[in-house]
């Protein structure tokens, strides 16, 4: 591990700002926090005495539980805020409800919106570090970190890897931050979905690969990665139906024949099982989906810890 | 009376500038000479600096009545004149809507009050500017209108467009067109491209402005109306508008400081400063931009000016509301980003912001000649500055150009005479 990288104080709101060295140390403190989440005494005591506030303003259930074990077990406090049944609710804006929390003496807040863009607000009225924890479908870094841990635990690097990722990519904020993260670890990715769910000019924005044919975008590839389809997309015609998505787009054990013997199979959840992602193919021995929850509460613990704790 | 001695006099019909002497006497000009002498005229040694017509601008909200927390007639007035406009025409989506006469007779009763420039109304096309019925047009007219609009928003209805095209036709004022189709651009918070899939943020695509604009020139066609296209922001829409210009068709069009300046690239950072109604563009929009207006395509440039207070603009950005300032930003802009560099004639900017907007509107005004109302701008092209939130006068600072050093300060505004702004 680097002696020399400083990650106090930073933010985080995308991965275009972390070098490869800087991820890379990430995901070596992440090890290090996989042991100890491992053991039967879980905690450890180095942030204690700081306050982290999650600002969930959209709803989540993973993202949340995962970055408040992540804090109990580096023993910080955790003031978890969700916008249901709060001050919001009764018409107070963003910039006061940061105000009264940092007047409370927050230390480092995790936020999570439907607008893109809000992190960087909740930073610019609490001066502290802000964690994103995904802003509508422009982000969500933690994720895209603990996907490459995940890839980066079972084939020691990304480099070269062909990584395809297939489904609603226009409303994806975790391929967004997956394009960036992968890209500049080294890894080929190829994106996949109906063209109406594709956004313009994503070659051009990202170091991608598009393709609208799975079987082509699958080929010889070393990871698939399904993403969530929305029954409401069906609504606002982005798409004709649920059941021609899934045979069009649907990950079966026979689109697996296409890709490498040792693939790895991946979902940020919540899955639609039956839709984008057959359980034979969620349930199968190449499925690491499982593992990615356990992975996300290490990285979450080593980015606190190297925010929040100081010096590598 | 007033001389201004010794500057560099753009004289409009000749489209050149002279180092000459202007005397003004009560509300208008009374001669433009080389070194005239007075005993009784207050007199401003103008040396080294240029003298143009004060700026017109045919696009701008002044959001009173009903949003005066915004901007005021008599703040947007004060903020026109520090920006070297004299004359300018304020949209209706107010509230309630210039939609009828006493409500036109309001915004001219004031502006007449606060007199620091001179300000034309545009009435509403429809009733309440919701597109469903047409507005009272004719009264509008008598009571002084120099153009319609529902600016802000659009006749998504072709039929209504077009019977508001075939009852204007017979007043000779031209039709603003703010063109939008919202089935397209619903959601959209920036230009539908780079950026929208860079920042997640749903797009506004070109082709919502385009769709909108090439109904109205079959309309304008048809029924032989003035069209006139508001803010136009893309390739496609400057190529519609050469086109119809060919066809004889009657069309004029404007574009905006901050589409010729400025691309989607500048919504990077979230600011909501840069969210704006159209979308800053791609650099292949921006550019065609720039050619429409060098080969008069494009007739003028407008502010749209649209005030909003920080409280409004310091939000999410999907909630936050569109549009930008204008007013005090833009010549130093222009003359920053284009003269300067060579890239635009000094002559053909100061046409595009004096005499061809009012001949749009019908007016004659936006010419230094004598015997004409003496409505002036002086400025000192030498003087750099850096464009903050403290230095301006409107009540809103929701401008994309904060911080930016300009060149081309505004030292004197006349309007009618009077000395609207003076440093």
């Amino acid at each position: 591990m680097s002696d020399r990288l400083d990650f106090s104080g930073r933010n985080l709101y995308e991965l275009d700002s972390y070098s490869v060295s800087e991820i890379e140390t990430i995901f070596e403190t992440a090890k290090i926090m996989k042991q100890i989440i491992k053991r039967d005494y879980k905690k450890i005591p180095t942030l204690r005495g700081k306050t982290i506030a999650t600002l969930f303003f959209e709803e989540s259930t993973r993202t949340r539980i995962s970055f408040e074990l992540a804090a109990k077990r580096l023993s910080a406090d955790v003031i978890s805020f969700s916008s249901t049944g709060s001050s919001v609710k009764k018409g107070e804006s963003l910039q006061d409800t940061v105000y009264t929390l940092n007047a409370m003496g927050i230390d480092l807040y995790v936020v999570r919106h439907s607008c893109p863009g809000v992190p960087q607000l909740v930073h610019k009225y609490s001066n502290k570090p802000v964690l994103n924890a995904g802003d509508g479908r422009h982000s969500h870094p933690t994720q895209a970190l603990l996907d490459m841990f995940s890839i980066w635990e079972r084939k020691g690097s990304l480099k070269d890897l062909k990584v395809t990722v297939v489904g609603d990519i226009l409303h994806s904020r975790v391929v967004r931050s997956n394009l960036i993260g992968m890209s500049k670890m080294g890894a080929k990715v190829t994106i996949c979905g109906p063209r109406t769910l594709m956004p313009p000019k994503i070659e051009e924005v990202y170091d991608a690969k598009c393709e609208y044919d799975l079987i082509k975008a699958v080929k010889d590839a070393d990871i698939i990665m399904g993403l969530r389809m929305q029954l409401e997309r069906q609504a606002e015609g982005l798409f004709p139906g649920l059941s021609e998505y899934s045979k069009r787009y649907g990950l079966s054990k026979n689109v697996l024949k296409y890709a490498k013997r040792n693939v790895l199979i991946m979902h940020p959840g919540p899955m639609n099982r039956g839709v984008e992602i057959l359980p034979e193919v969620a349930d199968s021995e190449h499925s690491i989906i499982i593992e990615q929850v356990t992975n996300g509460v290490a990285i979450r613990m080593a980015i606190l810890f190297l925010i929040l704790g100081g010096k590598t | 009376m007033i001389l201004l001695k010794n500057g560099f006099v753009y004289l409009s019909s000749e489209k050149k500038f002279e180092r000459l002497d202007i005397l003004i006497d009560g509300k208008f000009i009374k001669k433009i000479s080389p070194n005239i002498t007075t005993n009784s005229a207050v007199t401003y040694d103008c040396k080294g600096r240029y003298i143009f017509p004060g700026f017109v601008d045919l696009h701008c909200h002044l959001r009173d009545p009903g949003y005066t927390y915004k901007e005021d007639i008599e703040s947007g007035a004060k903020s026109a004149a520090k920006g070297g406009f004299t004359s300018i025409c304020c949209m209706p989506n107010t509230n309630p809507t210039i939609d009828n006469i006493s409500t036109v007779n309001y915004v001219t009763r004031k502006a007449r009050d606060v007199g620091k420039t001179k300000i034309f109304v545009i009435g509403a096309m429809s009733k309440g500017s919701q597109g469903k019925e047409i507005a009272n047009i004719g009264s509008m007219i008598k009571g002084g209108i120099v153009a319609i609009s529902d600016d802000g928003n659009c006749i998504q209805n072709a039929k209504l467009m077009l019977n508001v095209m075939r009852y204007v036709s017979i007043f000779k004022i031209p039709i603003i067109s703010h063109s939008e189709d919202y089935s397209l651009s619903k959601d959209g918070q920036v230009n539908y491209g780079y950026m929208s899939t860079k920042l997640g943020l749903p797009g506004i695509p070109t082709l919502a402005e385009e769709i909108m604009v090439s109904r109205d020139i079959m309309l304008a066609d048809v029924t032989n109306t003035n069209i006139h296209i508001a803010h136009a922001s893309t390739k496609r829409t400057v190529d519609l508008i050469r086109y119809a210009k060919k066809q004889g068709i009657k069309i004029t069009a404007e574009v905006t400081p901050h589409h010729l300046i400025l691309t989607e690239q500048a919504c990077e950072n979230f600011d909501t400063n840069t969210k704006m109604k159209p979308p800053l563009r791609s650099e292949q929009d921006r550019q065609a931009l720039i050619n429409g207006l060098l080969d008069d395509t494009i007739d003028i440039i407008a502010t749209d000016h649209a005030p909003h207070s920080d409280y409004e603009k310091e939000l999410e950005f999907i909630k936050a509301p569109f549009g930008t300032i204008g007013f005090e930003s833009a010549f130093p802009a222009l003359y920053t980003n284009f003269v300067k560099t060579k890239k635009i004639k000094f002559e053909k900017l100061i046409e595009k912001m004096t005499s061809r907007p009012t001949e749009i509107i019908g007016k004659e005004l936006g010419k230094i000649e004598e015997g004409k109302p003496a409505d002036i701008t002086v400025v000192d092209l030498n003087k750099s500055y850096t464009f903050t939130e403290e230095e301006i006068l409107s009540k809103s600072k929701n401008s994309p150009f904060l911080g930016n050093k300009f060149w081309g300060k505004i030292e004197m505004t006349i309007c009618d005479g009077k000395f609207t702004w003076k440093i």
